[in-house]
């Protein structure tokens, strides 16, 4: 407690940034309350109510867990796998080539390629996965294949805009060198660019797989194989101590490849 | 020309990884072998591939001539649901995350309360979204409410555990500071520790906000509103022209949420 000396006080903030701070929080609020309003229009509060009551209801159907059906689950974990591993794989063969156009340092073109490419990973990148599933399910038809498209398709984006970045940061004193011994284009980018990349790119597709593990456990969803397709017929079945047994292996399944991901990840970086 | 220097050895270019030749050979032929196996276990029926090629075309075109008109009701419904609830739950999953956060880091919270902060953040980041929504539609009934909760849940684990860390490297030299100076635990968090992580905060609201988005775009498959039921329904219908018209909006939306919050973080920063 001390007795300001006379006239001032210390204090956190001027007079003027306190009435700034305090409209920006005042409108933050009002338009939170205004969209609070908006959403909840037409929620039916009895069922919010009722929630706690269904909770412990869904509760009790899903323990114990029918651990029977353990054994109907590794064909499906086996798609999964595949889904997420070969979805990487086309993602990452046409995020490479994507990639380069895009980099600024490496791209023939600045204003007609470069666009192009940056916008092929905008489309992929805010598109999720679960959309691209459900929209090639409808075009080719349900099955591994469209979980395996939908995901390499949401990958070329996320691949190619982490290595475009990589490639825009490499040191551009080796590429000169190299290209002081009179190497061609493509010998530059063997020679002087890979080298300098190839630990991202690896870290990157890694980082990707484990992503698209998680991803791929729940395409099944809409009909695109893998564990989200026991998922689906279990929930239409109500069969909640089914439903447990699903979740306990998706959990394991992402800390497994969350493990393998950030080892790889320490052993390239 | 003096070629008499050259020697039986031509240079060979040093791998970037795998230094070992017996790892890279037992990584190679795993890898060949994993692939060799997992395509055989893809079944796809090619004529529905072929069949579904012409619907494929149809949808590219419905891309390229979005019809917004059509359906313009469901789409407006939708996106406001979409909005509404990014807006809410980046809001109420900043409220709940910030004393989490806090209670999750080292070197402010004691130990038991560590590990509960620390167990919530590890609940909340192993469940995918659509997961939980598949639980909280079951419990609270179909619509927004329930996605306004499944994105806050996923929130909390994402900016506490991001808070935690950066309260964690806060410069330990302030706190020092200002607890030398007689400052209870509360005065030490609010002029120590806040205005060093403050920004930091706003950016990954900001972050965040752009996450909750493209999510709440896709938990209206399972039934928590937003603008993914509205997609759902124009794909299910095969009305490609709508569903082109609702990925532009959701696009574009992500786009501008995107470039503005990236230059707001930037000015906080």
């Amino acid at each position: 407690m001390i007795s300001g000396a006379d006239t001032q006080i210390w204090q956190f903030r001027t007079p003027k940034q306190h009435m700034l701070r305090w409209l920006g929080w005042f409108w933050l609020v009002a338009l939170t309350v205004f969209c609070w309003n908006l959403m909840t229009e037409d929620t039916i509060w009895a069922f919010v109510a009722d929630a706690p009551r269904q909770a412990s209801d869904i509760g009790g159907r899903m323990l114990p867990p029918r651990w029977g059906y353990l054994n109907q689950l590794w064909q499906p974990l086996w798609d999964t796998l595949n889904i997420a591993t070969l979805g990487t794989l086309i993602g990452v063969i046409i995020a490479i080539p994507v990639a380069f156009l895009a980099a600024g340092n490496t791209t023939p073109s600045r204003y007609f390629v470069r666009p192009v490419a940056l916008l092929i990973i905008v489309t992929s990148r805010s598109i999720n996965s679960l959309i691209w599933a459900l929209l090639l399910v409808a075009i080719i038809g349900p099955g591994l294949l469209a979980g395996i498209i939908a995901i390499g398709l949401r990958s070329i984006g996320f691949v190619a805009k982490l290595l475009y970045e990589a490639i825009e940061e490499i040191d551009e004193k080796q590429v000169e060198a190299v290209r002081a011994t009179g190497a061609s284009g493509a010998q530059i980018i063997d020679y002087a660019i890979i080298p300098q990349i190839l630990p991202a790119f690896w870290g990157i597709s890694v980082f990707r797989w484990d992503i698209n593990i998680r991803e791929s456990t729940i395409l099944g969803l809409v009909g695109a194989g893998g564990l989200g397709l026991q998922l689906q017929s279990s929930l239409s079945t109500l069969a909640w101590n089914q439903v447990t047994v699903i979740f306990l292996v998706i959990l394991a399944t992402v800390i497994v490849s969350e493990w393998v991901s950030a080892k790889v990840r320490q052993a390239v970086l | 020309m003096s070629s008499i220097i050259s020697s039986s050895q031509t240079w060979k270019r040093p791998p970037v990884l795998l230094k070992s030749q017996r790892w890279r050979w037992i990584i190679i032929s795993g890898s060949v072998v994993y692939l060799i196996l997992a395509i055989n276990s893809v079944e796809v029926d090619w004529f529905r591939v072929y069949e579904g090629l012409e619907r494929g075309w149809r949808f590219i075109q419905g891309f390229l001539t979005p019809d917004f008109s059509s359906r313009w009701q469901d789409i407006q419904i939708g996106l406001i649901e979409s909005l509404t609830m990014t807006l809410t739950s980046t809001v109420a999953g900043v409220l709940v995350s910030v004393p989490i956060g806090i209670g999750a880091a080292r070197n402010l919270a004691p130990a038991p309360v560590y590990m509960f902060c620390r167990s919530i953040i590890t609940l909340s980041r192993s469940f995918q979204e659509i997961i939980i929504a598949i639980l909280l539609v079951a419990m609270f009934g179909f619509g927004p409410f329930a996605g306004f909760l499944t994105l806050t849940f996923a929130s909390i684990g994402f900016l506490s555990k991001l808070l935690a860390e950066d309260i964690e490297d806060c410069d330990s030299a302030q706190i020092d500071a200002i607890r030398a100076s007689g400052a209870r635990w509360w005065q030490v968090v609010n002029y120590a520790v806040q205005p060093q992580v403050m920004p930091r905060l706003i950016g990954l609201s900001l972050y965040r906000l752009d996450i909750n988005f493209r999510e709440s775009s896709v938990i209206g498959i399972v039934g928590a509103g937003g603008v993914g039921a509205t997609l759902n329904t124009a794909i299910d219908r095969y009305e490609y022209d709508s569903a082109g018209a609702i990925l532009i909006i959701i696009i574009a939306i992500v786009l501008v949420v995107e470039y503005s919050s990236s230059y707001i973080r930037r000015w906080v920063q």
